[in-house]
């Protein structure tokens, strides 16, 4: 459903406009105010106020208040979970994006529906229904307390190591896992779609292996949409706050995510210590933003030089 | 493209068993979990569950706040495409990069951002205080309640719903003929009629897609909204909230009883926006 998330295939085009399509200067003065304006009100100040609210109490405050040892295992937390959660679905986004562009099979449609479905649901109902699974009231709560489990060996392994999932790191990781699920297989998807079967054709008719032809015709030309793919998962897996608030426990130290992390400390009324955790939320944004810009303006060139070579 | 097993490409059965394995375990069984559990219920318990009149209410605040953002979204966002492709200003690209910040910055950060705007004692809250110019214009004179109230739910769920009709509209923008417009004018059609008759009816599937996908978006939306909500019962309180305090008070089978109406909702939705995708895509094609 959010494919307006992405929009590298957009097409960027300036010619000088026909006197007849052109508006007169009054509106054109006017739409830009109103559309600045709206945006000023709703991106610029929000962006703003992090920044200003951060340094309230001045330069010294901001940075005691980041090198807190409870916000810095946030951090960790939040860096650690992106790290399995973006290779994980980038793994799983290539495979997707090969079978489905790769090959013609019945049930294709409903294939990529299915994909797109954690984009439809609710944070909070993303982390509920991993509650729901792995709570003690779940299925695996009701394995671990069983009486005579299945695969005694397994049980016994988990209960001897106290293996928890929710209200426990491996809960956020699979909630983080969850609603980043879609974004490098749906930006690879039409992609590679677009791109056909021609060059892959060509390479393993030349005698090339499947293996071979992925990393040597097939990835070089679909680079930027995993880049921009991995840059959307990883932004949204350290921000994730629902889904993970729901699993974490909200345990200090222990199962706090940077978000999470804000989260208590707002709540605590320590704004300074809340606004500067989120000013390095508010940054990675920024640099989000940054790489995405510049990867669209390398698609864009890529893009302009392969209709250079047609032409 | 020739059939699957016919094809000279080699791993058809790896890609698709792997991609079909993991979707199973990351969210087909999980998923189905909140409707077996619901199953688990009865037909009345469930009836009562998702009925009960403090349901009723975060249902209805949702449903009201999100569909008001979606609103403003679509008519604002429409400007805002139409600005950033027609009429080139300096810094355009870092506005149209900047377009995407909803989507970039987590949404926990946005909540108390706009909470510290729209707080009493906030940048805009503060113009809206007792005796204001503000406060006359709109309340006679009384404080407006912005943060905490109705309008904050609002703001929110504006702030995360912007980059959607914004980002579904300006594609469309960008490929409009302008051989339709020279045409319309040269029949005669003055600019207004032309955007009216000409422009406007290629730019309605998107923005109408745009504006489904920001309201979907808004109902699901938790973290933006807590903070500057309130959050009082039969209020103010959303219904990805209302989940939430059912879980902490351990009442399980009732948080997913309202889970499993939301799901129901967001699904027809997800239909319906991509019933909007195919008619768009069918209507520029003409």
């Amino acid at each position: 459903m959010a494919s307006a998330v992405s929009s590298l295939s957009r097409s960027v085009s300036h010619a000088a406009r026909p006197l007849a399509t052109r508006d007169a200067a009054w509106v054109r003065y006017t739409l830009t105010a109103v559309a600045l304006g709206f945006l000023a009100l709703f991106l610029l100040l929000p962006l703003a106020a992090v920044f200003t609210e951060a340094l309230r109490k001045g330069v010294a405050a901001y940075f005691s208040a980041l090198s807190d040892s409870d916000g810095m295992h946030a951090l960790k937390l939040t860096l650690l979970t992106a790290a399995i959660a973006v290779p994980a679905n980038l793994v799983f986004g290539v495979a997707a994006a090969w079978c489905i562009a790769k090959f013609s099979f019945p049930g294709k449609s409903v294939l990529i529906t299915l994909i797109d479905l954690p984009f439809a649901v609710s944070p909070v109902i993303s982390g509920l229904i991993y509650v729901l699974i792995f709570g003690a009231q779940g299925w695996y709560g009701q394995y671990l307390n069983a009486d005579d489990p299945w695969l005694p060996a397994f049980h016994a392994w988990l209960v001897e190591r106290d293996i928890k999932i929710v209200f426990a790191v491996p809960g956020i990781v699979l909630a983080t896992i969850f609603v980043t699920f879609p974004f490098v297989a749906r930006e690879l998807i039409p992609l590679m779609q677009q791109q056909g079967n021609d060059e892959e054709y060509a390479a393993v008719t030349l005698g090339a292996s499947g293996w071979k032809t992925f990393w040597k015709v097939t990835l070089p030309n679909i680079k930027w949409g995993l880049f921009y793919g991995v840059i959307l998962c990883n932004a949204r897996a350290m921000g994730e706050f629902g889904a993970v608030s729901v699993v974490s426990g909200h345990i200090r130290g222990e199962t706090n995510t940077l978000p999470l992390h804000v989260e208590i400390l707002y709540n605590e009324y320590q704004f300074v210590g809340a606004f500067a955790a989120a000013s390095l939320l508010a940054f990675l944004a920024l640099v989000t933003l940054v790489l995405k810009s510049v990867v669209e303006w390398a698609h864009a060139r890529r893009i302009a030089s392969d209709v250079a070579r047609a032409g | 493209m020739s059939r699957s097993h016919r094809s000279v490409i080699p791993g058809f059965g790896l890609s698709l068993g792997l991609t079909i394995t993991y979707l199973s375990l990351i969210v087909l069984i999980p998923l189905s979990s909140a409707f077996i559990k619901t199953a688990g219920l009865g037909w009345s318990e469930f009836v009562d569950a998702v009925t009960a009149p403090r349901v009723l209410a975060s249902y209805r605040i949702s449903f009201l706040a999100s569909f008001a953002a979606a609103l403003v979204n679509s008519f604002f966002g429409l400007i805002v495409a139409w600005v950033l492709v027609r009429y080139p200003f300096p810094g355009r690209k870092v506005v149209d990069a900047l377009v995407d910040l909803p989507f970039a910055l987590p949404t926990a950060v946005a909540g108390i951002a706009l909470t510290a705007i729209y707080a009493p004692n906030g940048w805009i809250g503060s113009l809206f205080g007792d005796g204001t110019f503000l406060a006359r214009l709109f309340n006679d004179g009384e404080a407006v309640k912005i943060a905490f109230s109705e309008i904050g739910i609002f703001i929110a769920l504006t702030f995360i719903g912007l980059p959607f009709v914004v980002r579904t509209v300006q594609p469309i923008v960008e490929e409009l003929e302008p051989e339709f417009e020279e045409a319309s004018a040269s029949l005669g059609a003055n600019r207004w009629q032309t955007i009216r008759r000409v422009i406007f009816p290629q730019l309605l599937p998107p923005l109408l897609t745009g504006f489904a996908m920001a309201f979907a978006r808004a109902l699901g939306e938790y973290g933006s909204v807590v903070f500057i909500a309130g959050n009082m019962p039969m209020r103010t309180e959303i219904t990805p909230l209302l989940i939430i305090t059912k879980l902490e008070q351990y009442d399980y089978a009732g948080a997913t009883a309202i889970a499993v109406v939301m799901l129901v909702a967001s699904f027809v939705l997800l239909l319906a926006i991509n019933l909007l995708q195919k008619w768009s895509r069918r209507h520029h094609a003409v």
